[in-house]
């Protein structure tokens, strides 16, 4: 088993200590086994066990890793340590407000995610079986509800950081379309409804860094555009 | 007041869409202009002016310059949307980037006028 040392620089900030933020650079011995930047983050809490980060199913199902690497957005479970280059420098996802090191309050976020009432709204008896769909209006659904709600792509999008308390963020309107395009919802005038205005959808400026960064590969700006062409839809 | 954050003022979707349409108009215009001006020779004042004098180029220039102030009235709100997050200050800029934004409309319309 062959070892290497790989060189961090990692924001570090603990409000009950430091007056302000400062990046600590430290090593760490990685060998051939550890695959992810999870591994090297876990061996480094080991060395330093101040250090704080979120982790908890380390194969990106959970999204609680999600921090800013090398100036980039995304999960340290699915980073290839050998693609990083030296040093790594690890960063609190951008635009919220730090808790402690890498670890960030998540209220705003999940604030706008509740705000498109993610979950079905049908007013129908429940039948004996299931809600019927057919596999084509399910096939609208691929694509949206793959998302594990890390913030990769709200905190890299600059709508988000200038206004978190009004735009809906990539994240959560990405979950809008996906209860908008669900054929057994019954909601969707009220859905649109409640993101036609001019900051809750239309912030979005098509910068498209959502898409650059997200995790599992989806495209939130192809849903918002859905969203804009359902909206036009229903006003012509 | 109480300081909550309101949000609901349903009118993003015709102002997205009126920035996209104008963007086409300008667009159109900007590239049949290129053109039209490629194909003349000894381009001059006088035959600038017959050029810009002509029905289609007076009509189609106005609607140009309607689109560019609409555009830009969508474009620079934005933008006080974004930066400017006292309402007073915000509301004034609003007022003040319109009054603007009539003015030149007012300008453009009588330079065509003229012609």
């Amino acid at each position: 088993m062959t070892t290497r040392t790989m060189q961090f620089k990692i924001y570090r900030y603990d409000p009950d200590r430091d007056d302000k933020p400062y990046m600590q650079d430290i090593s760490v011995e990685v060998d051939s086994t550890d695959r992810k930047l999870l591994d090297a983050l876990v061996k480094l809490k080991a060395k330093d066990d101040t250090i704080a980060f979120r982790r908890s199913c380390r194969e990106g199902v959970c999204g609680s890793d999600a921090v800013n690497i090398n100036g980039r957005n995304g999960l340290a479970c699915l980073t290839d340590l050998k693609d990083l280059p030296e040093p790594v420098t690890l960063r609190p996802l951008p635009g919220l407000p730090v808790i402690r090191d890498l670890i960030v309050d998540m209220t705003q976020f999940f604030k706008q995610y509740h705000s498109i009432k993610p979950y079905l709204i049908n007013n129908d008896p429940p039948p004996e079986t299931e809600r019927l769909q057919s596999p084509e209006e399910r096939d609208e659904l691929n694509g949206v509800y793959e998302c594990i709600l890390c913030a990769c792509c709200s905190t890299s999008c600059p709508s988000f950081w200038w206004n978190p308390d009004k735009f809906v963020g990539p994240a959560g309107l990405l979950q809008a379309y996906r209860f908008i395009a669900d054929t057994r919802d019954q909601a969707t005038s009220e859905r649109l409804d409640n993101l036609e205005d001019p900051y809750r959808l239309f912030r979005c400026h098509t910068i498209m860094n959502c898409v650059d960064v997200c995790p599992k590969g989806l495209n939130p700006t192809r849903a918002i555009g859905k969203i804009k062409d359902m909206m036009v839809k229903r006003a012509i | 007041m109480v300081n909550k954050i309101v949000v609901g003022a349903h009118y993003g979707l015709k102002d997205w869409l009126a920035q996209r349409v104008t963007a086409v108009v300008m667009a159109a215009y900007t590239l049949i202009v290129a053109i039209l001006l490629l194909g003349q020779e000894n381009l001059g004042y006088a035959s600038w002016r017959a050029f810009m004098a002509g029905g289609f180029m007076r009509f189609f220039t106005f609607l140009f310059v309607v689109c560019l102030i609409w555009h830009v009235w969508v474009g620079v709100r934005d933008i006080w949307m974004d930066y400017v997050t006292p309402t007073g200050m915000r509301l004034a800029l609003h007022v003040l980037t319109l009054l603007a934004l009539v003015g030149y409309l007012g300008w453009a319309a009588s330079i065509l006028w003229r012609l």
